[in-house]
């Protein structure tokens, strides 16, 4: 690899991915007709409470209507003070995740500054605009960008459409297949300035709800010990639940609905 | 008729190593030394914005003495070849040899082959991994490379400087006293270098994936310890210095350890 540089004239700039046009391996290009059965994952979560947000993600990725692959993570720290989550073709999903995070930490480290969110935001708005050619053709990828603005000192959360189009949200989001019943039980609970302990039991709830009703979504596997992953990013930066306290907040759920009894028993027993 | 002028390529080049040196002898010095927890860099450098010490990977920082205009732009050369190296292949591939011997390529390209030579000495250092030692390498303007396993010193007056800082040097020093130390080689017997002269970094085993860390401020002064009342008077100030290491994560709010270790797959 040669030393990159560039006359002042011709010069990328603190961004990655106009670098990586010249320099790196080429970007995926091209059309991808009677691809059909690729991965895709599914359901995530985003929420706000009193001191930062809450992130949410389940397991499972699904190729047509099998199961390929049941830990796959969907929840990843975009830096330190974000976080992003991603639903949609699995393999360019998690590419453009690894491209969103490099791109961030390009920009900190050639700037000697970091981003502001929603210089952060915008990016990942570009990154799926130029993902659109794919996305007509059914490789969609969605993601959940959200993160604690340290000049405005909140939690933010900006969802995405296929266009690129991004908008910010005000309490909380999900989307993927299982997004919708996700959404419905945020909704349902979401009260202004939760403390984190009750946002962090919402959105393992709203995963759960999903995974109930979305063949999409995985549930917890008690099986095998796999969980959703849960990330909660604060002024003190992005961390990640640990397995068993996601874990220790599935049983207490699943505990209490086989005490109440008859609250899913339309759907019946637990998600798998 | 003109005829051309026959030089020496020996005055060529001696001509060129003066012109760099004499750039670089203007500028202010700069010391990298090992100690336990990975690498110091400190720099004789009253600005707070433009900086010598950089982060260029996750355990990898640069450092560059002279022209400033030119060793920023050797410094996000490298930030670009060590991103696009980790994006291509894999983080654990992005090493500072590889890094190191591209610098030198290219200040022995411009040395030999260009009207004027890069007035510049940069310094690319390894935080050691997997039972590897850390590594300082020293590029010179035209193109030398060292490996230095305990100090090195860039600058005007690194020679006096480097003499100093082998009298002091140690490998069991805490932070405090390896800033210290190497604080006192680089200001001289004439000067006190106090907080708000110099520009301070850090490769530390505790910063998790991200070694890089700048000490500035208020951190900086405590670990400086209390300035001495007469300019430098007295040598044996080292120990008055807190003995204690603080520790790495509070002070910086940004110091999220573990979160940044993880890395999608894939």
């Amino acid at each position: 690899m040669a030393l990159p540089l560039f006359p002042p004239t011709d010069d990328p700039g603190p961004d990655f991915v106009s670098l990586l046009r010249r320099t790196g391996p080429p970007p995926v290009v091209g059309r991808a007709e009677g691809v059909t059965d690729v991965r895709h994952a599914t359901t995530v979560a985003a929420l706000r409470f009193r001191d930062g947000i809450v992130m949410a993600g389940d397991r499972r990725a699904t190729e047509g209507h099998a199961i390929a692959h049941r830990a796959m993570e969907k929840v990843f720290p975009a830096d330190r003070y974000s976080a992003v989550a991603v639903a949609g073709a699995a393999g360019f999903a998690v590419e453009m995740v690894r491209l969103f995070q490099v791109q961030l930490e390009h920009y900190e480290k050639v700037e000697g500054v970091s981003l502001s969110l929603e210089g952060k935001a915008n990016q990942l708005a570009q990154m799926v605009r130029q993902h659109l050619p794919m996305a007509m053709q059914g490789l969609v990828v969605v993601p959940l960008f959200a993160g604690y603005d340290q000049r405005r000192g909140t939690g933010r959360i900006f969802t995405y459409d296929v266009t690129g189009g991004h908008y910010e949200e005000a309490d909380f989001q999900a989307t993927g297949s299982g997004g919708r019943d996700a959404r419905s039980t945020i909704k349902l609970g979401y009260r202004e300035g939760m403390p984190r302990d009750e946002a962090v039991e919402l959105s393992v709830r709203a995963l759960y709800e999903a995974a109930d009703e979305d063949a999409a979504t995985g549930g917890p596997d008690l099986v095998r010990g796999i969980y959703p992953v849960v990330a909660v990013v604060t002024a003190d930066g992005y961390a990640q639940l640990a397995e068993e306290e996601v874990a220790a907040r599935f049983a207490a759920i699943i505990d209490r609905l086989r005490e109440e009894r008859g609250v899913t028993a339309s759907t019946g027993g637990e998600p798998g | 008729m003109t005829m051309p002028f026959y030089v020496a390529p020996e005055q060529v080049m001696k001509d060129r190593a003066g012109y760099a040196q004499k750039g670089i002898a203007r500028g202010r010095s700069l010391v990298a030394t090992i100690y336990p927890d990975g690498v110091l860099i400190v720099a004789d450098n009253p600005s707070r914005s433009l900086h010598k010490i950089s982060e260029i990977y996750d355990r990898i920082a640069f450092a560059g003495v002279g022209k400033y205009n030119e060793y920023d732009q050797l410094r996000v050369a490298g930030v670009r070849h060590a991103d696009t190296k980790g994006f291509a292949f894999s983080r654990e591939d992005v090493d500072a040899r590889s890094l190191a011997n591209l610098y030198a390529q290219f200040l022995g390209n411009v040395f030999t082959h260009e009207m004027k030579p890069l007035e510049v000495e940069i310094l690319v250092a390894e935080l050691g991994a997997d039972g590897r030692p850390d590594q300082l390498y020293h590029v010179a303007y035209e193109g030398t490379i060292t490996d230095e396993d305990r100090f090195a010193v860039l600058g005007g007056d690194a020679e006096t400087i480097a003499e100093r800082v082998a009298r002091d040097w140690q490998p069991d020093r805490d932070l405090a006293t390896a800033l210290g130390d190497t604080v006192r080689a680089l200001a001289g017997p004439d000067r006190t270098l106090g907080a708000g002269d110099l520009e301070v970094a850090i490769l530390s085993r505790r910063n998790g994936r991200r070694a890089f860390r700048r000490i500035a401020d208020e951190e900086l002064a405590d670990l400086l310890g209390p300035a001495p009342a007469g300019p430098a008077a007295e040598a044996p100030a080292g120990p008055t210095a807190p003995e204690e290491e603080p520790p790495d994560p509070g002070a910086r709010p940004a110091a999220a350890e573990g979160p940044q270790e993880e890395d999608p797959e894939g």
